[in-house]
């Protein structure tokens, strides 16, 4: 099986004003398609970079990143955008839902403007994953009338609506309590065995790290443990 | 047409900062067409006081006479064989609604103890009611004109003690160089259109034509006036074209046609009446393109973490950019379509409340504001390709926003 990400040797560095920031220090892993892995690590570790770079939101330094069949740093603007477009879903912290949509415009907000969607089969797409996320009954709220938990749960509902190779997700519970919270990894990783979906999110939490069949351990931009599988007690169940 | 829909959508959501922008635009609109409008009405009333009441439409005069050196120069008259073939070519301009004949002279006018220059226009009463109807609306005293008498400007009245009944003489010199005297009754007082100092009266051209011992008709000028004002250049090709032919013993021309325009010095204020119309239009449309910039940017900047959010989930670059296009232009639209809607109704109010201003000597002048559908059209289009403008630097920005940048916000 090929992998869904190489990455080999990754380094960023940021430039912040005088001073050089090495968020990352040559970075090295492999992830398979269908994995449900997790990055973890103390704030400033290099977390939500290393998201950004396979999320191709951003470029590394140098190093090597293949993300689904593409050397992600070679695109341009246009293509990146096009490539995420097509390939990742992305789920927030602060859930980042358009405020001026409802649950269910804001789930096939894609399917309009990222990956065109004729609209019979965007709205039995929109209507099965709400149901799938467990929201359909709030479709026609707006995200300021929903729950911290309702709202993630839009945004993993939007982030498959385009049916993507693999989601990122950023501390996805970092906004929300302990029960919300393992409801919402739960989720996840039901619909990466439903759909086969590959989920990679980062977090800080033990509680929600101990789901992810792989966990890789950032520190000062550097992978910690090498690519094993979940050492938790939960690994290598899908 | 999604971004379309959804640039609507986010526009028809945000209540707020869609009703103030398009307040913002349909403000600068209604002022727009308010401001054209009464400058417009104010520029009508102004020419057709001019027209209607002294210089009617359009005059023929014998070629030279407008640049002669000579004020009301009797040796630069249209002879009666003229007159004639003149009438005749009139008769066939079907947009010319009526002509009058005059004799214009400078004379002295005296109430036997005092005496005091005065230039008279000689008129035939009927048909130059009919070529400037407002004329007899500026007697302040008195009546009308009737052969043996005369129409004396306030100034001139007020300065030789002459009130109505009074007799007056007015002494002429003819083309001839003697000098001849008739004594008239004063039959009104008139007001002038240019001002108080005016010194213009009128008397009947056949004691005109007494005074100054003509045998034959002869006449200074023959106004005329149009069924509508605004077939005034084609009408003066026309009468150019059927008048070039007539030419006097020496081969030139004897005919010379003139627009009121070229007549008078009011012209002048029509002109900057139309350049300030511009100027304020200009200045409000600006105002307009600052606002828009100014409200869209706002936008940009108020939603830079969806902007980023869109962009992060694979939004691109030029569907960005498209969607903020797209809320300018309808912003611009429901502005203009507001803007239009209640520029029109206050149009009409103005004009249902009957205002009155004066002008001249002339008090109690109605305004009539009245918009043509081409400056609506006109500010229109302006208007929503200026709101498009100011739109596509804001979109610019938004779609070239770095998505991890923008999700920081």
């Amino acid at each position: 099986m090929e992998p869904l990400v190489v990455a080999k040797n990754l380094v960023k560095i940021y430039q912040a004003g005088e001073i050089e920031v090495r968020a990352l220090r040559g970075v090295s892993f492999e992830i398979n398609p269908g994995q449900f892995v997790s990055f973890t690590g103390p704030s400033g570790s290099g977390k939500t970079t290393l998201l950004n770079l396979i999320g191709s939101l951003d470029v590394q330094t140098s190093g090597e990143l293949v993300v689904a069949g593409q050397h992600v740093n070679q695109l341009n603007i246009r293509q990146r955008a096009n490539f995420r477009g097509h390939n990742i879903g992305i789920i927030f912290q602060d859930f980042n839902l358009i405020p001026v949509l409802t649950v269910r415009e804001n789930v096939e907000y894609p399917l309009l403007m990222v990956k065109p969607t004729p609209a019979a089969e965007r709205s039995k797409i929109v209507t099965k994953l709400l149901e799938q996320v467990g929201i359909a009954e709030q479709a026609d709220k707006f995200p300021n009338q929903i729950s911290g938990g309702q709202k993630q749960r839009v945004a993993i509902a939007r982030a498959l609506s385009t049916a993507p190779k693999l989601v990122l997700a950023d501390e996805p519970t970092a906004n929300l309590d302990k029960a919300t919270s393992t409801r919402i990894i739960d989720l996840m990783k039901e619909l990466k065995n439903q759909l086969g979906t590959s989920f990679i999110f980062s977090t800080h939490d033990p509680r929600v790290v101990s789901h992810a069949d792989i966990i890789y351990v950032l520190e000062d931009g550097q992978l910690q443990t090498p690519t094993a599988e979940n050492t938790m007690g939960h690994g290598g169940k899908n | 047409m999604e971004t379309a829909r959804i640039a609507f959508r986010n526009l028809y959501r945000q209540k707020r900062r869609t009703g103030l922008t398009v307040s913002i635009i349909a403000f600068g609109v209604v002022a727009v067409i308010l401001f054209t409008a009464l400058a417009g009405s104010f520029k009508n009333m102004m020419i057709s006081q001019i027209t209607d009441s002294m210089l009617g439409h359009l005059q023929i005069h014998r070629s030279g006479y407008v640049e002669s050196l000579d004020t009301m120069p009797l040796n630069l008259v249209i002879e009666e064989k003229h007159i004639d073939q003149l009438k005749k070519v009139l008769g066939e301009i079907r947009e010319i609604e009526g002509y009058t004949l005059r004799i214009l002279l400078a004379t002295l006018l005296s109430n036997y103890a005092d005496t005091t220059n005065i230039k008279l226009s000689a008129i035939d009463p009927a048909s130059e009611q009919l070529v400037t109807p407002l004329l007899p609306g500026r007697i302040t005293e008195g009546k009308f004109l009737e052969k043996g008498q005369i129409l004396l400007p306030n100034l001139v009245a007020r300065g030789l003690e002459l009130g109505i009944a009074s007799e007056a003489v007015v002494i002429a010199t003819n083309v001839d160089g003697s000098v001849n005297g008739t004594s008239l009754v004063v039959s009104g007082i008139v007001e002038t259109t240019v001002g108080p100092s005016g010194k213009y009266g009128y008397i009947h051209i056949d004691d005109a034509r007494e005074l100054l011992r003509m045998e034959s008709l002869q006449v200074s000028e023959v106004a005329i006036r149009l069924k509508d004002a605004e077939t005034l250049t084609p009408v003066m090709k026309k009468l150019q074209t059927a008048l070039e032919g007539i030419k006097d013993d020496k081969g030139k021309p004897v005919f010379e046609v003139h627009p009121w325009k070229a007549l008078s010095p009011f012209n002048n204020i029509a002109n900057m009446i139309d350049l300030m119309t511009i100027f304020i239009q200009v200045i409000l449309v600006t105002i307009v393109l600052i606002s828009i910039m100014n409200v869209m940017l706002m936008a940009v900047y108020e939603r830079t973490k969806e902007i980023g959010t869109i962009a992060a989930i694979g939004t691109m670059p030029s569907s960005i950019m498209s969607l903020f296009i797209f809320e300018g232009l309808f912003l611009g639209i429901a502005g203009v379509a507001v803007g239009n809607i209640t520029g029109l109704v206050l149009v009409y109010a103005v004009k249902a409340a009957e205002m009155t201003i004066s002008f001249g000597q002339s008090d109690n002048i109605l305004l009539a504001p009245q918009i043509s559908l081409s400056t609506m059209l006109a500010t229109t289009f302006i208007v929503i390709l200026v709101t498009l403008l100011g739109a596509v630097e804001p979109a610019y920005k938004a779609s070239q926003l770095d998505p991890v940048e923008a999700l920081r916000n």
